[in-house]
């Protein structure tokens, strides 16, 4: 074991998009910071990767749709690279043999290939999705409050939030608590008639988690969706020019900018406690660093369980940590296609937006079921971009690249992923098939992700995305266990800042930056 | 469909599958010889087993414990063999003293805490070997216990059946078991353990008790105790012993100044309240936090209160006036402001004083020590007279008998 001369302020353990948030805002503090990141590339799951020869894709995010204005604020991104313009947002679009059914702008400003009667309850329906997002956004962006100790600012916090409710008015306040844990099956149910629509919706409720619509609390996943903005805009999309890592490259700059050290291919082996407190840590090649505060911006179980061990800290930390449920439901399929494919009755700017295979909310609910039991849906549900539509150097000229998030995959596939993972590929290509005929004899290379995939790749323990599921149980105060959801940990000087603690996943920084603050505020 | 299931009627294998009702509590392995004794049929339930408050008179139980060797059945007692090459590290982070520091063939008193440094039960810990230890509680804590030895090479397993155990205490207990022929039983120091042949095995002997008397305690295999019962039984029959129960016991307990779980304190798992729950510093074991061994559940917690000053409570011994015993009598300041509660009291024929233990609100009992008072409820045929009795903080042990660690012990 060597031992490095260099003592750093803050030591950031994961070089994925928060990592390098939480990295670049204690730098800008005036901390002296190094960000260790086990791969040869930092990013993790918002990288731009090569699949194919000349074919380049969006790791596992495709979509940014969250990234949260304080981030692009706070590290002034927009001076590092980051370019947002009303022009990039890309529509939703529900496939259907029926025809396209399309939401443009921000999350159906417009909505066009549905009824009027249809069009007018969807108005009055993403109206009050909005509003009621807005309640939660508060929430869903800062640090959740301390339950035990709360300070004069989480109060005044709150009590925001009690404003918020209360300008609701009466009537809609009772309907905001009547809907908040329902499902999003039922609440679609009483106010529109299209199914496709639904379908849409119901997808997106459920998008990432292990959830059909019909489960209890689904709603909760499209407030979450919603709570994101984007160029100030809740609920708007975008497909990043150079893919997800050009993200993740703004935001390096500005990390680098102000001044932290980055080290890619640096696994750390252990966290270094001393009485109680984190003092550095060990990487794998056996460099031991020091630091005043180990910020972990990796998964909350692998920090505590694998790094700092067991032995550390308390049981009941331990057992907490261990039943985080972060199965993950969700495969990723990069497709290198010889020409860009035609989906049935959709237009050229159709093509650019987010195409969604989810023709019925019922369709939804019966890709589920096999995933309770281990097994994928034979006929899956799946949000489609083609990227290179947007940014051609992203393909070959004249090719073409195609990303999609699939459901559902479940991670423990009962017949192991060996055997389930062409079988679920020729399920997946059937579904495309029928959407986008002839796609499949132009498919020059196919990579598909599963969970057990995405978990060893990017070091997602499960391989999911949000590293914990997104579920009521495991939000707020309870994210990523609860009693420790302020990004502090029992461990002084230890603080988590990934994904897995509040607020969640998605490219929106905000776990980062909060966590970064919170060190700030504790002068740690 | 009108079908109905045949009921069968009952077959002799069904009857026995559910003969356990007919037994309100199950016995433990010397229960023949238990039973035999008692005469008062006086039983209480000591985790789910059936134990004796008194089984032929109290006072005299009592005596034994002090004037001869009084045998008391221990087996309901929790027991975990814990073994295994981290069973050492495992211990030192689930109990509050270094572990590191108990070494083989030696016994310590310990307690064990949750997260927030709550006090979930206390214990005797026995080291049985480098790699092996036995440890005993009042409650069971097995998926604690289970959990806690996540990232140890460690077996768990609970043995509370499968070993009997008996206190063999008063100032005769050693001149028993060396006429026992326990040889070598006279060169185990206080807190020393042992194992000797008994019956085709072996018994493990330690000189521990909960008496503060000279004594002993043994575990053997359940199918060997009730020769041992016998062995010991002859032995002592020219040395007074005598089986007792556990009203007898907790009188000499409270003399020894030592607490019980659930009736001193109450355990964390088994507060309802908030304010039950309590941290080694409010329950008197506050010595044994080593905040500079390696880490233990709770250490954050109890380090903090420690800092912030948010200890609330404290345990202390009183020495009350007069010889009504205090039990469960409110304790005053100034005659008048409530502070607290006596949870166990008695007028001790050894110390000739009439003691207590209390939970007393800081600063009351710490920092404050004067002027505290008890309200007694005396009845009187059938009319209590309340007795506002003065109430001194003392240290406990409230009696130290000297044979309890004099070496070698000595020959009654």
């Amino acid at each position: 074991m060597t031992s490095s001369d260099l003592n750093w302020d803050a030591i950031v353990i994961g070089g994925g998009h928060n990592g390098l948030v939480a990295a670049a805002t204690l730098a800008k503090s005036g901390r002296k910071v190094l960000l260790l990141e086990a791969g040869n590339e930092i990013g993790g799951a918002a990288r731009t990767e090569e699949f194919a020869p000349g074919f380049r894709v969006s790791a596992v995010a495709h979509l940014l749709n969250r990234l949260h204005p304080d981030v692009v604020k706070t590290l002034e991104l927009e001076h590092h690279g980051l370019r947002i313009e009303r022009g990039d947002f890309v529509p939703s679009v529900a496939l259907s043999k029926d025809g396209p059914l399309v939401l443009h702008g921000a999350y159906g400003e417009v909505l066009t290939g549905a009824s009027a009667s249809e069009q007018s309850a969807w108005k009055e329906l993403r109206a009050q999705l909005l509003r009621y997002a807005g309640v939660l956004k508060p929430f869903l962006s800062r640090r959740p409050p301390d339950l035990g100790n709360i300070s004069l600012a989480e109060t005044m916090g709150l009590g925001q939030t009690a404003l918020a409710l209360k300008r609701l008015g009466k009537e809609d306040m009772r309907d905001f608590l009547r809907v908040l844990l329902m499902n999003v099956y039922d609440l679609l149910d009483e106010q529109l008639s299209d199914d496709r629509l639904k379908g849409l919706l119901a997808f997106d409720a459920t998008l990432g988690s292990h959830l059909g619509p019909r489960s209890p609390t689904s709603l909760l996943g499209l407030y979450y969706r919603l709570a994101g903005e984007i160029g100030g805009l809740a609920g708007a999309q975008m497909q990043p020019k150079g893919g997800m890592g050009a993200i993740v490259a703004a935001i390096r700059a500005a990390a680098e900018k102000a001044g932290v050290s980055i080290r890619p291919a640096s696994p750390v082996a252990r966290v270094i406690v001393e009485k109680g407190r984190a003092a550095g840590v060990v990487t794998r090649s056996g460099e031991t660093l020091r630091a005043r505060t180990v910020v972990s911006a990796i998964n909350p179980a692998t920090t505590i369980l694998d790094l700092v061990g067991p032995r550390e800290v308390d049981t009941g930390f331990v057992r907490k940590m261990k039943n985080i449920r972060m199965r993950g439901d969700a495969a990723k399929l990069h497709l290198a296609l010889d020409r860009p494919p035609q989906f049935t009755g959709l237009d050229a700017a159709g093509h650019k937006g987010r195409l969604v295979i989810a023709p019925s909310p019922d369709h939804v609910e019966r890709a589920f079921n096999p995933s309770k039991y281990g097994e994928f849906s034979p006929e899956p549900v799946m949000e489609i971009t083609l990227p290179s539509l947007v940014d051609p150097s992203l393909a070959p000229s004249r090719a073409c690249v195609l990303s999609a998030v699939v459901q559902y995959a479940p991670y423990a596939l009962r017949e192991g992923w060996t055997a389930g993972k062409p079988r679920f590929l020729r399920a997946i290509m059937a579904q495309l098939e029928a959407h986008a005929p002839g796609i499949g004899a132009t498919v020059r290379h196919a990579e598909l992700l599963t969970p057990a995939d995405i978990e060893a790749r990017y070091r997602m323990p499960g391989g999911h995305w949000h590293h914990g599921e997104l579920q009521a149980d495991q939000m707020l105060m309870s994210r990523p266990v609860s009693g420790w959801s302020g990004y502090d940990t029992p461990l002084e000087g230890l603080f988590l800042a990934g994904a897995g603690s509040h607020p969640g996943g998605g490219i929106s920084g905000a776990p980062g930056l909060n966590a970064a603050r919170r060190i700030i505020a504790m002068r740690a | 469909m009108n079908h109905h299931p045949t009921i069968k009627p009952s077959t002799d294998v069904r009857a026995f599958a559910q003969s356990h009702f007919r037994t309100l509590r199950p016995g433990t392995p010397f229960q023949p010889r238990i039973d035999a004794l008692g005469l008062k049929q006086d039983w209480y339930n000591w985790a789910g087993y059936r134990a004796p408050h008194s089984l032929w008179d109290e006072e005299l139980e009592y005596f034994a414990i002090r004037s001869q060797a009084a045998l008391f059945d221990i087996s309901p007692m929790t027991k975990y063999q814990i073994e295994g090459p981290d069973a050492e590290a495992y211990l030192d982070r689930l109990t509050l003293r270094d572990v590191t520091r108990l070494k083989p063939g030696r016994v310590h008193y310990t307690a064990w805490c949750d997260d927030e440094g709550f006090v979930l039960d206390d214990g005797t810990l026995f080291r049985l070997s480098p790699t092996r230890f036995r440890l005993c509680s009042q409650e069971r804590h097995l998926p604690w216990l289970l959990d806690s030895a996540i990232g140890y090479e460690v077996s768990v397993a609970e043995e509370t059946e499968a070993v009997a155990g008996l206190a063999l205490q008063g100032p005769t207990s050693f001149a028993v078991l060396r006429d026992a022929g326990f040889a070598g039983v006279e060169r185990l120091k206080v807190f020393d353990l042992a194992e000797f042949a008994h019956d085709g095995g072996t018994v493990t002997i330690s000189r521990t008790g909960f008496t503060g008397d000279l004594g002993y305690e043994l575990f053997v295999p359940a199918d060997k105790a009730l020769s041992l019962w016998d062995r010991l039984m002859a032995a002592g029959e020219l040395r007074g012993i005598r089986a007792i129960g556990y009203t007898a016991l907790n009188r000499a307990r409270l003399e020894a100044g030592l607490i019980v779980a659930n009736a001193d304190f109450t355990t964390s798992e088994h507060a309802i309240r908030a304010d039950r729950l309590r941290m080694p510093d409010e329950i008197g074991l506050g010595f044994m936090i080593d905040p500079d061994k390696g880490h233990f559940n709770g250490r954050r917690a109890i380090l903090e209160a420690r800092a912030k000053k948010k200890l609330r409570h404290v345990l202390v011994g009183l020495e009350i006036e007069g010889n009504i015993p205090a039990e469960h009598a409110i304790v005053y300041y100034r005659k008048s402001r409530e502070v607290g509660l006596v949870s166990a009291a008695m007028w001790s024929p050894m110390a000739k004083r009439n003691i207590a233990l209390a939970s007393l609100q800081r600063p009351y009992g710490d920092t404050i020590v004067d002027d505290l008072w008890v309200e007694i409820y005396a009845m009187r045929e059938l009319q209590y007279q309340k007795l506002m009795k003065k109430a001194k903080v003392v240290p406990r042990p409230f009696i130290k008998l000297d044979r309890r660690t004099a070496n070698p012990p000595a020959d009654f």
